[in-house]
């Protein structure tokens, strides 16, 4: 029974967290879009949170710079279970133009484990709503 | 009274991108602060030279996804200057309105993230919603919401027809009316006035002799613009006025940046009227001949520098990009100090910071091979002091 409770309050209303592991600022300011009036992801109860400990959801933009490989690390383990990964933008699905720098990983999932990846150099706002409607059934199948 | 060190960040609530500030604060008054850099360092300059010119516009253009125009124009102009290259009239107006549009967009993104710091989330709402309207505009000229790759060695890649230049009208017209309610708003609004006045001082001589750049030093007063200075593109023929404020404080800095709005509004204007006809590009050649060029650009956020030199091939031997968020950090140290713990955000939001522009990273090896790495508090010691030696040549 509590079980089914937490599991309908985690579809209804996933916090998400922003982390930047190094991106340019172009998917991090179509991640806020995404928030505002305009797109308004918020009447899926979706909310930006400020702290890995509240969060549900980590959304990734950025190609994970070496600097952030061990705050990325941190940041995942201090999520609470159950957690998900989400990688926004080619930078945090492959490295795009920044693949093969010296100082880049080349994409999130070189790190931790990615539950979905939405492409675009940036991403429009709508893909990344897309991409949470994607996660939320994805949430659903698992228990 | 004990003095305490407090890390903020790299993963910080009031940061949106990872940067370090290390306080050292006395009771609830900073005392001094240090900026650590290097999260978001990605070896971008290393990247160039192994990259085409034309390669490169596309890595440079993500350098910042705010200011992506500031970066690809100063690059190009760079290139075309090594090149001998004259770029078509309306090339280069069309260069110059994409570049005001995306000042409008970075201005009132910065005054959402202003209001939502200071405490005034509608505000924040309200500015990023009339934000959408410049990004419709954009995507109708490029075909991209934030990296238009509108740029090209030589002039454009794409031209204006008449039904955009219609619609573009329409969302100024829009935008004015807005922009009237803001200035209205962001000046007599007393809680907001009370939250910005008087808050993160940088005085006149300070932000000279700190090399602030941008609105933040138009806000101390200073008269200074790339635009106005040093006119390329077609600045040198469009009528605007530099906005400077003399109250030195983030209201200043609220102050200046609405006025550059409206400046901005006049310029579009006048640019989609006075469009001349004609080419949008030149073709340009390969391989570059060698040599090397300074190329500046009043960005959003200050003046964009970009060095390039040049070997003769198709690629770059050296591209050095100073960003002006770099230029802003030694101000932003001095308007930190003596300010309240709970202003950090503010202080820090009013320069418009944009981390991953100014993540470079030098290393000084002498002839024997001897790393020298220079510290923050060296490079705050070092330069005043310069300034203030009148006899002193500077190496450039």
């Amino acid at each position: 029974m509590i079980e089914k409770i937490v599991r309908w309050s985690r579809l209804r209303s996933p916090w998400i967290l922003h982390l930047n592991t190094g991106g340019c600022n172009a998917c991090d300011i179509e991640i806020v879009d995404a928030l505002t009036p305009r797109f308004d992801v918020e009447r899926f109860g979706i909310l930006l949170k400020a702290t890995p400990r509240h969060a549900d959801v980590i959304v990734c933009t950025g190609p994970a710079t070496r600097q952030m490989k061990d705050r990325i690390i941190r940041i995942y383990e201090q999520t609470p279970d159950p957690k998900f990964v989400m990688a926004v933008g080619a930078c945090a699905m492959s490295g795009c133009v920044y693949r093969g720098g010296y100082n880049v990983l080349g994409g999130i999932d070189q790190l931790i484990p990615v539950d979905i990846y939405v492409p675009g150099c940036p991403p429009r706002p709508d893909a990344i709503i897309d991409g949470v409607v994607k996660l939320l059934k994805k949430l659903e199948q698992t228990k | 009274m004990k003095r305490i060190k407090i890390p903020v960040g790299p993963q910080h609530p009031a940061l949106k991108e990872p940067i370090s500030l290390r306080m050292t604060i006395e009771g609830e008054v900073i005392k001094d602060a240090d900026i650590r850099l290097g999260y978001n360092h990605r070896g971008i300059e290393k990247l160039a030279e192994s990259k085409t010119y034309i390669q490169n516009l596309y890595l440079t253009e993500r350098i910042c996804g705010i200011c992506s125009h500031s970066h690809t124009t100063c690059f190009a102009q760079g290139v075309e200057a090594l090149l001998g290259l004259e770029v078509p009239k309306r090339g280069l107006y069309l260069r110059t309105l994409v570049a005001e549009l995306e000042r409008i967009h970075s201005h009132l993104l910065w005054f959402g993230i202003a209001a939502h710091e200071a405490g005034f989330d509608s505000l924040f709402m309200y500015t990023w919603r009339d934000r959408e309207v410049v990004m419709d505009i954009l995507e109708i000229i490029s075909g991209n919401r934030v990296h238009y790759a509108i740029n090209t060695i030589g002039g454009v890649r794409r031209d204006l027809d008449n039904s955009q230049k219609g619609r573009i009208l329409e969302g100024i017209e829009f935008l004015k009316k807005r922009t009237g309610y803001y200035t209205n708003l962001g000046t007599t609004e007393p809680t907001f006035v009370a939250r910005t006045a008087g808050i993160g001082l940088l005085p006149k001589e300070k932000a000279i002799s700190l090399c602030a750049v941008g609105p933040t030093l138009r806000a101390s007063g200073v008269p200074s613009d790339v635009r106005k200075d040093d006119p390329y593109a077609a600045y040198s023929e469009l009528p605007f006025d530099v906005c400077t404020a003399d109250t030195c404080d983030v209201l200043a800095r609220v102050v200046v940046r609405v006025k550059e709005l409206i400046e901005s509004y006049k310029m579009i204007e006048f640019i989609i009227k006075n469009l001349p006809s004609g080419d949008v590009k030149v073709k340009a050649p390969r391989r570059i001949k060698e040599g090397e060029v300074v190329s500046r650009y009043e960005a959003p956020r200050g003046e964009n520098i970009h060095y390039i030199k040049s070997n003769g091939t198709d690629k770059p031997e050296r591209l050095k990009v100073r960003a002006p968020t770099l230029g802003n950090y030694p101000a932003t140290i001095e308007m930190l100090k003596n300010g309240y713990v709970a202003d950090i955000p503010l202080i820090f939001a009013a320069i418009d910071p944009c981390i991953c522009c100014a993540e470079r990273f030098v290393e000084i090896t002498d002839s024997r091979g001897y790393r020298n790495i220079i510290t923050m508090n060296e490079i705050k010691r070092r330069y005043p002091s310069r300034h203030i030696n009148k006899d002193y040549i500077w190496p450039l």
